[in-house]
C-alpha cells in the first residue's frame, strides 16, 4: 500500500520537470535531452541507497548464505581427542539431525505455548491501561501515561536482573510479603517459573505497547463517542463496542511484534539460568539452544542449521499470522 | 500520592469541564472513579519494582538482608557508588564509555545511511526500487537474534569478532530505521522544492545535505533516539560478539558480575544493585528530555 502512494508522489515529482522542458541554463530543450536528466537523477538518488544495501549485504545476506553453507558442514576429528580436525560435507546431515532434535523442539513449542498465554494477558493489559487513559481528564492522563512508561526507559537486561533479586527468597520483598499471607512461593520452581517469566515480560513490555494502542486510539473520531453517549451507552459499553473495534490494527501489529519477540527469547531464561540451573536448562528456549550448541559445545555447524530452521519456523508464523488477520479485515 | 490525584480531580469537577473532559459530556461519577482506581493499581505496578530497586541501591549488605526491601535503611548510596566505581580499577567507567561509544556512533552512522536510504526510497524512482523496498520491510520481521549467530560465524571468519568493529557495524545497518526515514520523507519533503532546488542548479549531494536533512530534523531526531535506546540495550549481540572484558558494554558487565556474584570471595550483590541503577540514569534522563520524538516514531510504527 505504501509503495503506491510513493510512486504516486514520485511520479508527481517528476512532473513540472517534463512539463519545463530542460534546466533553464542550458538554453536548447530537447524531449530526450529532459529523459536523459531524468535518468540521472534517478540513478544518483539510487547512490543515496548505496550505503545503507551494501550495508545489508554485508550483515544480512552474506551471513545468511555463509551460515546456510556452513551448516552443510561437520567437524570430525581424525585420530583419538587431539587428532587434527578438519571440515567434512555431510549434506543435510546437520538439517536432518536438527528436525529430530526433541530438545530444541519442545524449546520451540514451550515457547509458542507461553506465547497464547502471556501475549493475549499482557495485550488485554496493555489494553486497559489505554482505555483507562483515554477515559480519564487529559492533565490526569498524562501524568499517568510518563508513570506506566517507566518500565519502557528501563533496559531490559537490567530489568530482568531487578526482578530476579525480587523473586529471590533471600533478598526480595515478594517471598516474605507472600509468606505472611500464610503464602509459601518459590518463584523458581518448575511450577511457578511460568508465572515468574510472564510477569517479568509482561512488566517490561507492557508500557510500549499501551503507547501503540493508546496512539490508535487518539486518532478515534471523538464525536463518535458523545453520539454513543446521547444513545445512552455506559462507559465501559462504549469502551467495548466503540472504542475496542477501532484499535484492532494496532492490536494485530502489537500481536505479531510480540510473537517474533517472544520466539527469540534469549536474555531473560539466560539469566534465570544463573540462579535456577535445573528449572532453565540449556534449551529452554530455541535461541538458548542454538546459543549453548555454538559457545558451549562448540557445535558452530550444528548451531547454524538450527538457526536456519528457527529463521524458517520464524517467517512461517509470522506470514501465517499476516496471512489470518489480513484476510479477517474488512 | 493517590491522595493528591484523586484530590486534584476532584477539585476540578465543579469547575467548567471543557478542560478536564474533552469529550464534552460529563462522565458519571462512578465510572471516573473506577477508572481513577485501575490508573493507580496500574501506575503502582509499574513504578513499585524501580522504587524497590532505588531503595535497595542505597543499603549495604546487611540492610538488605535485614530490613524491609520497600524502605529506606542506613543511607550507604554514595559509598556503594564509590564501590561501583573503584571496583576492578575502574572497569564501570570503561564499560560506561564503552556504552556511549557503541550506543552513540552506532545511532549516529545509523541515522546517517537511514536517513539517505529512506530518502532515495521516498523521493526517485529508479530501477529496483520497489524491490528494495521490499527487502527492507521483509527483514525486519526477521528476528534479530537469528541473525547474531551467521552474524558470528562470518566475522569471525574475517577476524572482527572481539573488536568494537563486530558490535558496531550491525548496529548501523537496521531495516526499520530505513522504513520509518522512507514515511517521514514521504510526509516532509515536498516534491516542488526538490524540483525548485535542481531548477537553480543544486547538485544531488548539495540538495541531500542543505535541504532534505533540514526538513528531515524531526525524523533523524526520532531515528537516532530509537536507535540509540535499541543499541544500549542491546545484550545478545555484544554477548556473542565480544571476549575481553575492557570491551564490553554496561549490560554485559552487569551480567557477568551478577553470574560471579556466587562464586567470588566478597559478595557482589550490592555491586549490581547499584550498578544496574546507575546504568538505567543516562538513558532514562535522554529519553526524558526527548519524549517528543520518541513518542512520534512509536506512533508512526503503528501506522503501517
Amino acid at each position: 500500500m505504501s509503495t503506491t502512494t510513493a510512486d504516486k508522489t514520485a511520479a508527481g515529482a517528476e512532473g513540472p520537470g517534463s512539463r519545463t522542458p530542460g534546466p533553464r541554463r542550458s538554453g536548447l530543450s530537447s524531449p530526450s535531452r529532459g529523459a536523459r536528466r531524468r535518468r540521472r537523477h534517478a540513478f544518483r538518488g539510487a547512490g543515496f541507497a548505496v550505503p545503507f544495501f551494501l550495508g545489508f549485504l554485508f550483515t544480512f545476506v552474506a551471513p545468511l548464505a555463509y551460515a546456510l553453507y556452513q551448516s552443510f558442514f561437520n567437524i570430525e576429528s581424525s585420530g583419538l581427542g587431539i587428532g587434527t580436525q578438519k571440515e567434512v560435507f555431510v549434506g543435510f546431515d546437520n538439517f536432518t539431525r536438527g528436525l529430530q532434535d526433541s530438545d530444541f523442539w519442545s524449546g520451540t513449542i514451550r515457547v509458542l505455548l507461553f506465547a497464547c498465554v502471556q501475549i493475549p494477558i499482557m495485550l488485554g493489559l496493555a489494553l486497559t491501561m489505554a482505555l483507562l487513559l483515554d477515559g480519564a481528564a487529559r492533565r490526569t492522563a498524562n501524568r499517568y501515561r510518563l508513570a506506566f512508561l517507566v518500565p519502557y526507559m528501563i533496559p531490559g537486561i537490567v530489568a530482568a536482573l531487578m526482578w530476579l533479586y525480587i523473586y529471590s527468597p533471600r533478598l526480595g520483598p515478594l517471598t516474605d510479603g507472600l509468606g505472611a499471607v500464610g503464602i509459601e512461593a518459590d518463584f523458581y520452581s518448575s511450577a511457578l517459573i511460568w508465572i515468574s517469566m510472564g510477569n517479568l515480560l509482561t512488566w517490561i513490555h507492557m508500557g510500549f505497547n499501551m503507547l501503540i494502542i493508546y496512539g490508535a486510539l487518539q486518532a478515534v473520531p471523538r464525536e463518535l463517542f458523545d453520539a454513543a453517549r446521547v444513545d445512552g451507552a455506559s462507559e465501559l459499553r462504549i469502551a467495548l463496542s466503540v472504542k475496542v473495534p477501532y484499535v484492532r490494527g494496532a492490536l494485530v501489529l502489537t500481536g505479531m511484534l510480540s510473537i517474533i519477540a517472544t520466539l527469540q527469547l534469549f536474555n531473560e531464561p539466560l539469566l534465570f539460568r544463573t540462579t535456577a540451573p535445573e528449572t532453565v536448562n540449556k534449551s529452554w528456549t530455541p535461541t538458548l539452544a542454538i546459543y549453548n550448541q555454538a559457545f558451549d559445545s562448540n557445535n558452530y555447524h550444528y548451531a547454524a542449521a538450527l538457526s536456519v530452521i528457527l529463521a524458517l519456523v520464524a517467517g512461517g508464523a509470522s506470514f501465517l499470522f499476516y496471512k489470518l488477520t489480513n484476510r479477517a479485515q474488512p | 500520592m493517590t491522595l493528591t490525584k484523586s484530590g486534584r480531580t476532584g477539585r476540578r469537577r465543579p469547575g467548567p469541564e471543557g478542560e478536564a473532559m474533552p469529550v464534552g459530556i460529563t462522565q458519571s461519577r462512578r465510572s471516573r472513579i473506577l477508572v481513577l482506581i485501575g490508573l493507580v493499581l496500574f501506575a503502582l505496578y509499574s513504578v513499585a519494582p524501580v522504587w524497590w530497586l532505588i531503595v535497595s541501591a542505597t543499603k549495604d549488605q546487611q540492610g538488605l538482608l535485614y530490613s524491609n526491601g520497600l524502605w529506606f535503611e542506613d543511607f550507604h548510596f554514595f559509598d556503594n557508588v564509590q564501590t561501583v566505581i573503584e571496583y576492578n580499577d575502574g572497569i564501570f567507567l570503561r564499560w560506561t564509555f564503552n556504552s556511549v561509544l557503541y550506543a552513540g556512533a552506532g545511532a549516529f552512522l545509523c541515522t546517517l545511511v537511514s536517513v539517505a536510504a529512506g530518502y532515495a526510497l521516498s523521493r526517485y524512482s529508479f530501477p529496483g526500487r520497489n524491490l528494495g523496498l521490499g527487502v527492507v520491510i521483509g527483514s525486519f520481521l526477521l528476528p534479530q537474534a537469528l541473525l547474531t549467530m551467521p552474524l558470528y560465524l562470518l566475522f569471525s571468519k574475517i577476524g572482527l569478532t572481539d573488536t568494537a568493529w563486530g558490535v558496531l557495524i550491525p548496529f548501523v545497518i537496521n531495516p526499520f530505521m530505513v522504513y520509518l526515514a522512507k514515511v517521514y520523507a514521504d510526509g516532509a519533503i515536498p516534491a516542488e522544492l526538490l524540483e525548485a532546488a535542481r531548477m537553480d542548479g543544486a547538485s544531488e549531494i548539495r540538495i541531500f545535505f542543505q535541504v532534505v536533512l533540514r526538513l528531515m530534523t524531526t525524523g533523524s531526531a526520532t531515528i537516532f533516539l530509537l536507535s540509540f535506546v535499541g543499541n544500549w540495550n542491546n545484550f545478545f549481540l555484544p554477548l556473542t560478539m565480544l571476549r575481553g572484558e575492557d570491551k564490553w558494554p554496561l549490560s554485559i558487565g552487569l551480567y557477568f558480575w551478577n553470574a560471579q556474584r556466587t562464586d567470588s570471595e566478597i559478595d557482589l550483590t550490592t555491586l549490581v544493585l547499584t550498578g544496574a541503577l546507575l546504568s538505567v540514569i543516562p538513558l532514562a534522563l535522554i529519553m526524558l528530555a526527548m519524549q517528543r520524538y520518541w513518542k512520534s516514531g512509536v506512533t508512526l510504527g503503528s501506522l503501517k
